[in-house]
Formats: structure tokens, C-alpha cells, sequence
């Protein structure tokens, strides 16, 4: 196996007393000494910092951002040509038969694109990337010398401003360059907890630097991807490789949304992404499952793998759990799943096998927690 | 009290024994949110699956250390699972059990050959 790779955050976890555990190769904090349930909590109610550095930081260079942005919408059938500068946009990557690669956050930022992608898919990406992009003109560099920070929770503007008051000044999905403990820093007002906040690029030798002053910060705890995973299965948002994959199409993940109408049939920009065909045909025709959000009745927590029957007994399975846990916050078991489209109403009665037994669960509404975007 | 490489703890308390888990294992475990006990009366043989206990990371089972009879359980640990993490070698425990012969317990560990077996 190769050895585990670091961020440049590894000895401050050490020092903040971190469990740390392999993942996408690196090795990462799951949870530090506040345990996964505090931190979620804390979180919710203050304010968490994450080191999310094993993500992939790439930036996509060419004549113009017109130039790049067009180039990237031959994979991503997102609206990006019309991505205002300084604006950020959630969209993924499809393949031909109209599935997911992976999921990615698209940047505007005058005369180029940043993206960011996940750490278990860069490799693919970047391959991705070279081959579609390199044609059209545009070069993708993935960097090495970014470390990345998520702050996220209801006092994460008030933290930040204290280092840098422009902050306040950004809305939900806004990028800006803004000065952090006297490095360039990248900031967007976003994450992936379903709580305002910011995510931050800083160059790797001041990633220490900026850690320690938000944490000197009462209102900060570090956080782990332990409560990271509970925060955004609360917040109703798609794990790839779980949630989401090469063989979920955006309109069975319910995804449409991230697919603007330029981009859909009748658009100015129609289609000219991979899967097109099969995706904007299911907008008119439907999916034939869907990718809902699931209560279990009782107190056990429905995990992914976990089957779901229609009838408490009998009969054969009609969909899967793909995320599920304990949600600290709702103070309940909460999954996600597929379930066929006939049984993906919400308050639909279904019924997950645990250990045997059936256990009534029901379709509900996602997300689980209110966001609270600062829009 | 006596202690299982399964991280359980066994104390006999008359002619049962009170089974839990160990503070080490509750801390492994992490934050317990969800604990499924045996009904009482029910019979057992050594390595059943007794107990689940789920923890904000996974589930895992908890096995009965010998043959026996469950006598009694802790229901109110159904409703409060966190009880396993603020109290494991006290309060949480889990089930009792009446087995043939108490002596078949010099077998298992005593506190300092634990300490030793979890480093």
C-alpha cells in the first residue's frame, strides 16, 4: 500500500489530540477529543474548523474564462458561461451513459476558473480534465501548494471578520481574495454542513498560521470527519461514491436543480455534455428511482447497505440506504437512500432490514436541519 | 471482576453475573446513540450476538461470555444509550445472567491482566 499522504495541518492535529485515520489516501482527523457528537453539536451552535486540504484545488487556465468556462460545460452540464466573476457554483462531472464521475464546487474568479474536487476522484478528474480541456485550449493544474480550511456555523462570520471584516461583505456562493494572517487567501462563503460559512485556499506555509488564529477563537473547535459526514447527511447533501457514482444519472440523485435551464432541452446551451441523451430525456420521462431522504421510525440507525422493502414482510427489495447514521441534531437515526419512483413520495410508509428484521422507516422531506445560507 | 477479550466486564453479584463493557471500550466505540437488549428469560450459549450497541461510527455486537439464562436486563439504557459512555463499568450495565457453574469465571482475566491485554 503507498504510504499515507499528509496535509499541512498533520501535526496540529497531532498537538489538538486527533484520532487520525486513513481516507482518500491522506491520513485525516476523524474526530478530536470532543468526541463526533460535540463537534457536531458545536458546529451547529458556534462555530467548527475542518481541514479539508486532501481535497483536489485546481485551477483551469486559458485565453479568457469565457474560453475556459465554455471548455468546462463539455463536462459539466452546468450553467458555467454564465457564472457572474467572483460567483461559485455547485456541478459534477457526467459520463456517457449519463452518470456521475464526481462532484465538484466551479469558481469564478475573473480570468480563471478554481474548482475543487474530492480526494478520492482527483486523479480521475485530472485525467478527465487534461482529456476534454487541454483540446479546447484550457490547462488544468491541480495545486500542491494549497492548503484548504472549511469554517462552518452560525459564528463563523463573526470568527473570520475578526481576522479580515470584507468577509462580511460576501454572500452565499461569493468568492473573494481576501488577506488572512498576511497570506492571499481564496475565500468563498460555502461548505458542506448546511451552515453558513466560509471554506478558505491558503498557501500551504500559512495554513498553521491561519488555523491557530481561528481556533485561538472561543467560539472554534477543530472538527473531524466524523461530524463532517453527520453534518452533511443532516443537510441532505450527496457523499460521492455513496450518495451519488458513475451509475446514479443527476435526475435520479435529484440533482436537477444543478442543471440550469440553458443547459436543458430547449436551452441555449442544450445539452453538449457527456450523457446528455440519456439525462435530459429522463427531465421529460422521469427516473425510474430516486434518491430521497429517509427517517427510521424507531431509534436504530439505518446505515448504508441497509435494503428497504415496501412490505413488512416478504417481497423483494425496492431500494437501499446509501448514508445513514445518527443525527445529532435532529436527535434521531436519518438516512438517505434510492427507493423506485412509485414509493418516493414523502411520508411514504416503507420498511428497512436490520439484522433481520424489518423496521419501518419513512420518505421524508430533505434537508433534515434548516440551512442557514447567509443569501 | 473479571474481564473477556471481547472488552466486557463480569461481576458476580450473588448467584449472577452483571456483564457490561469496559471504559476502554466505550471510549473505542465513541458515542454510543442506540443499544438493542435480549429479552429476559432467554436462554444463551457462549459467542450469541446478546446486545447491539450502536455508536455515531458503527454497530457492534456485544456476546454473551458463557452459557446461561438472561435474568434481568437494563431496560433504561434503550432510552438513554449515552449512559454507556458517561458510566460503562457502572451504571450501564447490560444484562444479568445465571450460569451453571461461577467458577467457569477464573478463566477470564482479572483488572490487571486487562490492562496488560489493551496495552
Amino acid at each position: 500500500m503507498d504510504e499515507l499522504k499528509r496535509t499541512p495541518l498533520h501535526d496540529l492535529h497531532i498537538e489538538l489530540g486527533a484520532k487520525m485515520v486513513p481516507f482518500a489516501g491522506y491520513e485525516m482527523p476523524v474526530q478530536y477529543k470532543l468526541g463526533v457528537l460535540k463537534e457536531h453539536l458545536h458546529t451547529r451552535e458556534r462555530a467548527g474548523l475542518f481541514d479539508v486540504s486532501h481535497m483536489g484545488q485546481v485551477i483551469l487556465s486559458g485565453d479568457s474564462v469565457e474560453r475556459i468556462a465554455l471548455a468546462l460545460e463539455s463536462l459539466v452540464p452546468v450553467n458555467i458561461a454564465g457564472l457572474a466573476e467572483n460567483r461559485q457554483r455547485y456541478g459534477f462531472f457526467t459520463n456517457d451513459a449519463g452518470g456521475i464521475e464526481d462532484d465538484l464546487m466551479i469558481a469564478n474568479r475573473g480570468d480563471h476558473l478554481f474548482v475543487v474536487v474530492n480526494a478520492a476522484c482527483k486523479t480521475e478528474d485530472m485525467a478527465l480534465m487534461r482529456a476534454g480541456l487541454e483540446p479546447k485550449g484550457v490547462t488544468p493544474r491541480l495545486l500542491g501548494d494549497r492548503a484548504l480550511l472549511a469554517l462552518q456555523g452560525p459564528a463563523a462570520e463573526d470568527v473570520l471578520a475578526g481576522l479580515n471584516p470584507a468577509v462580511r461583505e460576501m454572500r452565499f456562493m461569493d468568492v473573494a481574495t481576501v488577506e488572512l494572517v498576511g497570506a492571499d487567501c481564496w475565500v468563498s462563503r460555502s461548505g458542506y454542513t448546511g451552515e453558513d460559512g466560509f471554506e478558505i485556499s491558503v498557501p500551504e506555509d500559512k495554513a498553521v498560521d491561519l488555523a491557530r488564529a481561528l481556533l485561538a477563537h472561543d467560539d472554534v473547535e477543530p472538527i473531524g470527519l466524523g461530524a463532517r459526514d453527520s453534518l452533511r447527511l443532516e443537510a441532505g447533501l450527496c457523499l460521492y461514491g455513496h450518495d451519488i457514482d458513475t451509475t446514479t444519472t443527476p435526475v435520479e440523485a435529484a440533482l436537477t436543480w444543478a442543471i440550469q435551464k440553458i443547459r436543458r432541452s430547449g436551452g441555449a446551451r442544450e445539452g453538449g455534455f457527456p450523457g446528455a441523451e440519456k439525462i435530459l430525456a429522463e427531465f421529460d420521462t422521469g427516473a425510474s428511482r430516486a434518491r430521497v431522504g429517509l427517517r427510521p421510525e424507531g431509534r436504530a440507525p439505518m446505515r448504508e447497505g441497509v435494503e428497504i422493502f415496501a412490505q413488512e414482510e416478504g417481497g423483494t427489495p425496492i431500494g437501499r440506504v446509501t448514508s445513514g447514521g445518527f443525527g445529532p441534531t435532529t436527535g434521531t437515526p436519518v438516512a438517505m437512500g434510492y427507493v423506485a419512483i412509485d414509493h418516493a413520495a414523502p411520508g411514504t410508509k416503507l420498511f428497512g432490514e436490520l439484522r433481520g428484521k424489518r423496521l419501518a422507516l419513512e420518505v421524508a422531506e430533505m434537508p433534515f436541519v434548516t440551512q442557514t445560507y447567509k443569501r | 471482576m473479571k474481564f473477556t477479550e471481547e472488552h466486557e466486564w463480569l461481576r458476580v453479584e450473588g448467584d449472577v453475573v452483571v456483564v457490561g463493557i469496559t471504559a476502554h471500550a466505550a471510549e473505542q466505540l465513541g458515542d454510543v446513540v442506540f443499544v438493542e437488549l435480549p429479552e429476559e428469560g432467554t436462554t444463551v450459549s457462549k459467542d450469541d450476538e446478546v446486545v447491539v450497541i450502536e455508536s455515531v461510527k458503527a454497530a457492534s455486537d456485544i456476546l454473551a461470555p458463557l452459557d446461561g439464562e438472561i435474568v434481568e436486563v437494563n431496560s433504561p439504557l434503550a432510552d438513554e444509550p449515552s449512559k454507556v459512555n458517561d458510566d460503562p463499568e457502572g451504571e450501564a450495565w447490560f444484562f444479568k445472567m445465571k450460569i451453571e457453574d461461577l467458577s467457569a469465571l477464573d478463566d477470564f482475566m482479572d483488572e490487571a491482566a486487562y490492562k496488560d491485554f489493551i496495552g
